[in-house]
């Protein structure tokens, strides 16, 4: 039970699909001429992004305009951190001003579970993504649109039960990938991820996946092919040889897609590196590339998470 | 039973024991039928009338109203269901979740609205209703249906049709389904 929400490890099976009926409640929200409730009115959330962020920030900010909640934006470089305020200071005064949600995004992992455990009854912690953690609304907004797509809504039963999603790319580095494998996983889907041995992560025979480093060979009996983005710094450190070696070996070129059934879907959290996870022509004419739909259907996901545990006076367990 | 009035009549989630039935089946059904006929009377005829339901126990009284429309006039009255949840001024108070479908087929501006409920009390829901369904369009006008008034009123709000008054005690529950209307209560 909690009234927070920092990982998708720490939800049953049931806890993800009843956020995910929720959400199905919040897209008929977004359809209205007036798309706005005011479930959440007297409500005050506070984001705090310490890493940069665009589309989970914006998203964020919409759900909870959409219901009805005060929103306080923390001016991570302008304010008194950089003048040496620690987090912990900062999250004391936001709290001491009566907020009542706290959205976070730090480069640390573990940050929002700490902050979880220090702040007072009434203060819900949602976890934005923190370091190579957990994005737990990430994970929840690829379920559901996977859902979406292969059963118009999630249902009360939402179910990935045969559908086969690869993931591929720097799963290592991604806290997508781990939160995506979870909820995947949760609602009964087979999760093949697909990396170079430098980008598996240390522990990965521990996770509920099976692994390949050969994109080629798994790539015909993938239903889903769940693209992750390659920072520039892997390479720098490293990890993978060249642009031109990780395109050849793990990129969804032109010739690539050709070869994928019609009815494969593409998905990316974003924002894609054109030319390098997905090729341009791929990305802009292809059918079934859900990656504007996964945007979309961040903003119901996140206004029922905010509902759930601002407003419905219901812990998640 | 509706199942908002199990969530909302203390104790919550308790069993249902009838004490007294109200109206049988066949009193229902007349009653239903007198509301169809009341509606076409106050409308003089069906343009430009929807039927929104209030979910839950609105729906299946709702269907049956636009069932007797039809066989009446012979007009096929649109009809939406609505759940109030978020819109209710008690959020934060007890524990609420929308838990039933909002469809609502037709842009409302301009429309009569009928909203059809099963039980009217405390009239809350109502007014969590009317402040929904502008999110949907402005109606020309919102009329109410509802198969019982239970009396309680709590905010200034009236039926426009009404199958039976029936004085009732706070701590009592109605249960209306199309097979008749029973007096009971809660019990854990």
């Amino acid at each position: 039970m909690s009234r927070h929400l920092i990982n998708l490890k720490d939800l049953e099976r049931g806890a993800i699909q009843e956020l995910l009926h929720l959400t199905d409640r919040f897209v008929e929200v977004g359809q209205r001429s007036i798309p706005k409730v005011p479930a959440l009115r007297g409500k005050t959330i506070a984001m705090l992004f310490f890493e940069d962020s665009t589309r989970t920030r914006l998203s964020f900010d919409l759900a909870a305009k959409r219901l009805s909640a005060d929103v306080l934006e923390f001016p991570t470089r302008s304010s008194s951190l950089s003048k040496g305020e620690s987090i912990r200071d900062t999250v004391e005064t936001i709290q001491a001003m009566g907020v009542d949600g706290l959205v976070i995004r730090h480069s640390s992992s573990g940050l929002p579970r700490e902050i979880a455990d220090r702040v007072n009854d009434s203060v819900a912690v949602i976890n934005a993504g923190d370091g190579l953690n957990a994005h737990p609304t990430q994970g929840l907004l690829d379920a559901y649109t996977l859902c979406q797509h292969f059963h118009t809504v999630a249902g009360p039963q939402a179910s990935l039960e045969g559908i086969h999603v690869g993931i591929i790319g720097d799963v290592k580095h991604s806290r997508v990938a781990r939160s995506d494998v979870h909820a995947y996983t949760s609602l009964g889907a087979t999760v093949t991820l697909v990396a170079p041995k430098s980008l598996q992560p240390p522990n990965v025979q521990d996770w509920p996946v099976q692994i390949s480093e050969d994109l080629d060979s798994v790539l015909p009996t993938f239903d889903v092919v769940g693209l992750l983005r390659i920072q520039k710094e892997r390479m720098e450190e490293g990890l993978i040889q060249s642009v031109d070696d990780y395109v050849d070996r793990y990129g969804i070129t032109e010739a690539r897609a050709a070869k994928l059934r019609n009815e494969v879907v593409i998905t990316h959290p974003g924002p894609v590196n054109r030319g390098i996870e997905l090729a341009e022509a791929v990305l802009e004419h292809r059918d079934n590339v859900l990656i504007n739909r996964q945007v979309t259907n961040g903003v119901p996901v996140r206004m029922a998470v905010l509902f759930r545990l601002l407003g419905s006076g219901v812990e998640i367990d | 039973m509706a199942d908002r009035e199990r969530r909302m009549t203390p104790p919550y989630g308790g069993v249902f024991f009838a004490r007294t039935t109200v109206l049988d089946a066949a009193q229902v059904q007349r009653a239903l039928t007198r509301i169809s006929h009341e509606i076409l009377e106050r409308n003089q005829g069906l343009e430009d009338v929807v039927l929104v339901a209030l979910q839950t126990g609105g729906v299946e009284i709702a269907r049956l109203i636009a069932r007797r429309l039809f066989e009446i006039d012979g007009v096929d009255v649109p009809m939406g269901t609505l759940d109030v949840a978020l819109y209710r001024d008690d959020i934060g108070l007890r524990p609420v979740m929308p838990e039933a479908e909002t469809e609502i087929p037709v842009d409302l501006a301009g429309k009569i609205v009928v909203l059809v409920d099963d039980v009217l009390f405390t009239g809350r829901t109502i007014r969590a209703a009317l402040d929904a369904i502008t999110a949907f369009g402005r109606p020309r006008s919102v009329q109410l249906a509802v198969v019982i008034d239970r009396g309680h009123r709590e905010l200034p709000i009236r039926p426009d049709f009404v199958g039976k008054n029936l004085p009732t005690r706070r701590d009592e529950v109605v249960d209306v389904n199309p097979e008749g209307v029973l007096l009971g209560e809660m019990r854990k």
